[in-house]
């Protein structure tokens, strides 16, 4: 580790801005930490060292001639394998698209590279977003950088452990049931779940097009509204893109108080079942909030009981049609029968035996068995009426609070191999307290709050849809005051990484 | 779980096939006890809402996104093609098809 | 069993699906651009390719072209409508699901009136229309016949992905009787009018712009509940639709009077004999799983603008024809072989130039219709309106008569100008010079005394006899009417 690679995402803008370093040697810093710590880490599937020192020098280029710069120029970036990278293979962390080079652009990278953000590379996921602990991977597992027995969470685990380990200031990841706020839970990092469709889908690999949002994540409340402001607004090219205009996160961040703020604790998910050091973290960081003044109320929302039997309903739906497209026929890979008659049918279904993996396959299944004849009123339908139910629990908590508060994960970081023990329903079950924001399409955040056993725990706020500043006017005035009280959660990582 | 929501081995081969994934026996047995165990966790869902609670398929009411009919950027038919697994004439080469939508 | 006594004996039902190619710029969902040829996979976006990450947007013309149709059938146009996935895998079909609505299209409930060629009418009842997404072109290679069965692989062109589609879906359409297959042919032929004027789709039958899956059942009287259907996909011109039509029935009849069981399945058509084969059976694959389209938004139309549609909506064939009729006072024949000969328009706009009805039809039915067959053209693609009705000015100006009139419209249709001037170029003019007139009728008169004897005894025709010899001596310029004038001035009759 560096000066360069334990500074924040924004302390980077202000070095590059004045001088201090160049954003070449910001981005080389990254990429040997990368190459240093990959054996352990596992975060990216592909790195794209070219790409990024080329971006760079450009950068560094325009500063010099005096070009006006966006505020994060020349700050390295790591995007989640999910994002379509145009002539930089993008895998979804799928043997399907092993080899696939887009011919095409995201927004999202789109925006990124318009800002001059030097893309370090594609972070390893649970395949096509399917799973939370990045063990679903084709590319082998992401390793939690606070202890490599442990998993960095998931699905956005590869761009959680390159923000904790050190490897990238600034994560681009993506949210369909706590895909980055439950890997920021468990590597000590902050990852944000915007309103849907504040961020643009275009270019994003669908898992399920109704929950999935892109997520910006840093080692910070403000690195993250940062990125926020530059990922989010408008697109054309997304039917479900609101037309908001979007700002001022990283001014909420830096400038609210927990003063006056009224923080409501969901009843439903208090604690109940969860692990014992995540529940007393949780507490001890309301206990904080209040000694700063902020108001901690109760809020009930029963609905939210439900909100996991709905989500494992219309997300696999959902799954079973978006990922219906890879055949082998069009692009992807392409397997023969190994018996038997060679037909586009026969073909079509190797393909698919061959390049998914167990849990995609279960999804797909489960969710073709919900949406088949016959049972589409009890369960999508039945699904799509329970949102509707925990939408209107929100809007009443919503009415009582300025945020809503629960922990992010029942539990810490999971060891490796533990949900192979578990059936499959507990293994959800670990998805509780973050799905109920994509069902409602709300935005969420999840920040550090201290250790437990010596793995960090995730602190969630909720903010009403659309209203995403209200994340960062909290998480900011909750990050300071949690740190003076318990000092910074990574820094005790940054030390043991040092000392190795 | 009730009796009701288990899943055959033979019900999942026939989604299986609806979706066009070959598999072993001992997959579909895995998957049928995987799905029993699902189902019966989440077939509760149909108890909670009433007929007068409206569905909601997106999170966020929007209404009439639409575009204008102009054209716009396309792909050449060697983008197109350049991922294909097979290709001839700038065309997609597909394995012979049976049955006819 | 033959057709006739089938329709004696059993009741049919029919049913009709038609798709129509909306004529947009772009595609339904992407920007791509929505025509006809053109390199293979070079009118395709990510989108259209159904590449990861690519996602939809509505095209607001291919929406406002589905409204008009709606709006054309009588259907009402609904306060919200929906997009839904039907999912079936098949290449052609970039995303191995259907971007098409469900339980929510845009158009419900509608009737279509429909002339048959007596002039009967009959109502069909429509019973949604919808908007949907077209899929690839597979082409069939290595088999024997090009289809198929036996061909070694296919090669699949995306072009075609994500054309813009309406479905027009009737209801039952029953009590035709033994009509049926002509009212099957009829209603086609009727929405591919009204696509026409609507100015929504070329709607070109043999282009597949228009395609129709043709359902049949039968049962033992209209009392009895509908019997098991069959569906024939993809008949493509009227011809083949009335003749798949009396095959099914015909078929069905057979099979039930030998006590067995009408299949319910999709079956083939085949034009070289007329008959229809057996597709797959009804099962599995018609699982399509639909389910609302969730990176589209619903459609919401305003009154305002459906409305505003609904007043800008073209006088509709059938309105028109009816309209026409009274005014030009053609009988229902004649009117019907101008439909058919696809000469309304054309009639149309050449009376709006200045032409009487009955010239306008005799020339364009006539010698311009020759004319085009033996090009085999259209006879629209030789002249235009505006041509005719300066031809049929010249003969009413007497500059002319039908015989160089014909000569003229030769010289038109060869490109060598307006009719004006083709008839100064190829010095066509009827002679004024009535001295030269006068001469030749003066001669007929004198060497055709017989013939005089008849017409001054009152037997008129004859006067067709000194015609001849006037003609001749004219190079054919005279004008009949002024030499027969002179005829009978000289001879004082």
């Amino acid at each position: 580790m560096t000066e360069l690679t334990n500074k924040s995402a924004l302390e980077l803008a202000a070095g590059l801005k004045s001088g201090e370093f160049s954003s070449v040697d910001v981005t080389q810093a990254h990429l040997d930490r990368i190459s240093a710590t990959e054996d352990d880490f596992n975060s990216f599937i592909t790195v794209t060292d070219e790409l990024a020192l080329e971006t760079a020098k450009a950068v560094d280029a325009k500063r010099s001639a005096g070009e006006d710069l966006h505020a994060l120029a020349g700050v390295p970036v790591a995007l989640k394998d999910l994002v379509v990278t145009e002539g930089t293979r993008t895998t979804a962390g799928s043997k399907m698209l092993e080899n696939w080079v887009p011919p095409y652009e995201s927004t999202v990278h789109n925006k990124v590279k318009a800002a001059g953000l030097p893309v370090l590379g594609k972070t390893n996921l649970d395949e096509f977003a399917m799973g939370s602990t990045t063990e679903h991977s084709a590319f082998g597992n992401t390793r939690n950088p606070w202890n490599l027995d442990h998993v960095p969470g998931g699905s956005s685990g590869g761009a959680a452990a390159a923000l904790a380990g050190f490897q990238a200031p600034l994560s681009v990841g993506t949210d369909t049931g706590g895909s980055v706020r439950q890997p920021a839970a468990f590597t000590g990092t902050v990852g944000v779940k915007p309103t849907y469709g504040s961020i643009s889908r275009f270019g994003i690999i669908a898992m399920a097009s109704s929950l999935d949002q892109v997520g910006p994540m840093g080692r910070n409340v403000a690195d993250a509204a940062a990125l926020h402001e530059l990922l989010a607004g408008h697109d054309p090219l997304d039917s479900t893109s609101l037309p908001d205009e979007v700002g001022g996160f990283l001014s909420a961040a830096q400038t609210s108080e927990l003063k006056g703020k009224k923080l409501g604790v969901i009843k439903q998910l208090a604690g109940e079942g969860y692990q014992d050091g995540v529940r007393t973290a949780f507490t001890a960081a309301l206990e904080t909030a209040a000694a700063a003044g902020a108001e901690i109320v109760e809020v009930d929302c029963p609905s939210i009981s439900y909100a996991l039997d709905a989500y494992y309903l219309i997300m696999p739906s959902e799954v079973s049609s978006n990922l219906a497209r890879y055949d082998g026929m069009r692009y992807g890979l392409r397997v023969e029968p190994e018996s038997g008659p060679v037909t586009a049918e026969t073909v079509m279904s190797a393909t698919r035996a061959a390049g998914f993996g167990s849990e995609v396959k279960r999804r797909i299944i489960l969710g073709t068995y919900a949406l088949s004849a016959g049972y589409y009123d009890a369960y999508y339908g039945s699904a799509q009426k329970i949102r509707t139910l925990v939408q209107n629990d929100f809007a009443k908590a919503f009415a009582a609070c300025d945020v809503l508060v629960s922990p992010t994960t029942p539990t810490t970081a999971l060891k490796f191999g533990a949900e192979k023990a578990a059936d499959p329903m507990a293994l959800y079950l670990g998805d509780v307290a973050t799905i109920p924001a994509n069902l409602a399409g709300i935005p969420g955040l999840s920040l550090p709050a201290g250790l437990a056993d010596g793995l960090p725990v995730g602190f969630q706020i909720l903010a009403p849809a659309r209203e995403d500043v209200k994340l960062y006017e909290v998480a900011g005035p909750l990050e300071a005051a949690l740190e003076s009280a318990g000092g910074r959660v990574l820094d005790t990582l940054a030390e043991g990484l040092n000392a190795k | 779980m009730t009796e009701s929501s288990a899943i055959t081995p033979e019900q999942v081969e026939y989604l299986a096939s609806l979706s066009r994934i070959a598999m072993s026996d001992d997959e579909l047995k895995s998957l049928a006890g995987d799905l029993s165990t699902i189902l019966g966790n989440v077939a509760r869902v149909n108890e909670v809402a009433g007929d007068d609670v409206p569905a909601t398929s997106h999170p966020i009411p929007l209404t009439n996104v639409m575009r204008p009919d102009v054209v716009g950027e396309t792909l050449s038919s060697e983008q197109a093609l350049a991922s294909a697994p097979a290709a001839e004439d700038d065309k997609f080469l597909v394995p012979q098809i049976l049955g006819e939508e | 069993m033959k057709y006739e006594d089938a329709i004696k004996k059993y009741d049919p039902v029919i049913g009709i699906e038609v798709h129509v190619e909306l004529g947009t710029a772009t595609k339904m969902f992407d920007a791509a651009p929505n025509t006809f040829g053109g390199g293979p996979n070079t009118n395709v976006t990510p989108t259209s390719l159904g590449l990861p990450g690519s996602l939809p947007v509505v095209n607001e013309k291919g929406v406002e072209y589905a409204i008009k149709i709606g709006l054309a059938l009588g259907c009402e146009i609904a306060e919200t409508c929906r997009f839904a996935r039907k999912n079936y895998f098949y290449p052609d079909v970039p995303k191995d699901f259907q971007t098409s609505q469900s339980d929510e299209p845009i158009a419900a409930e509608g009737q279509v009136e429909v002339e048959l060629e007596d002039g009967t009418i009959v109502t069909v009842p429509v019973e949604r229309a919808h908007m949907e997404e077209d899929a690839g072109k597979n082409t069939h290679v290595g088999g024997a016949t090009g289809r198929i069965q036996g061909a070694d692989h296919s090669l699949v062109d995306y072009n075609r992905a994500g054309v813009p589609l309406v479905e027009i879906v009737t209801h039952p359409i029953t009590g035709t009787g033994e009509r049926a297959a002509e009212v099957a042919a009829a209603y086609v032929r009727t929405l591919r009018d009204i696509f026409r004027a609507l100015d929504v789709s070329e709607a070109r039958m043999e282009q597949g712009n228009v395609r129709a899956d043709v359902n049949v059942s039968l049962r033992e009287s209209p009392e009895a509940p509908l019997g098991t259907r069959t569906e024939t996909k993809n008949v493509n011109s009227f011809r083949s639709i009335e003749r798949a039509v009396r095959f099914e029935i015909a078929r069905q009849a057979t099979l039930l009077e030998a006590g067995e069981k009408v299949v319910q399945e999709t079956r083939h058509f085949h034009e070289e004999t007329g008959e229809t084969s057996s597709g797959r059976p009804k099962s599995d694959a018609d699982d399509y799983r639909y389910f609302p389209e969730p990176d589209l938004v619903p459609l919401q139309p305003s009154r305002e603008w459906v409305e505003e549609l609904r007043a800008s909506l073209p006088e509709l064939p059938a309105q028109k024809r009816r309209r026409l009729l009274g005014e030009w006072k053609f009988s229902d024949l004649e009117m019907r072989d101008i439909v058919n000969a696809g000469l309304l328009e054309a009639i149309e706009d050449t009376v709006t130039a200045g032409a009487k009805p009955a010239a306008a039809r005799k020339w364009w039915t006539g010698e311009v219709a020759r004319l085009a067959n033996q090009e085999d053209k259209h006879p629209t693609e030789i002249v235009t309106p505006a041509q005719v009705a300066g031809l049929v000015d010249l003969i009413n100006e007497g500059k002319l008569n039908d015989k160089l009139a014909k000569d003229v419209l030769t010289g038109v249709v060869a490109g060598e100008g307006e009719p004006a001037e083709v008839m100064k170029a190829r010095d066509l003019e009827i002679v004024e010079d009535t001295g030269a007139l006068e001469a030749a009728v003066e001669e007929a008169i004198a060497a055709n005394p017989d013939v005089v004897e008849k017409i001054k005894g009152g037997k008129m025709q004859a006067i067709g006899a000194l015609m001849g010899p006037i003609m001749k001596a004219t190079r054919g310029q005279a004008d009949a009417g002024k030499a027969k004038d002179l005829i009978l001035a000289k001879l004082g009759v």
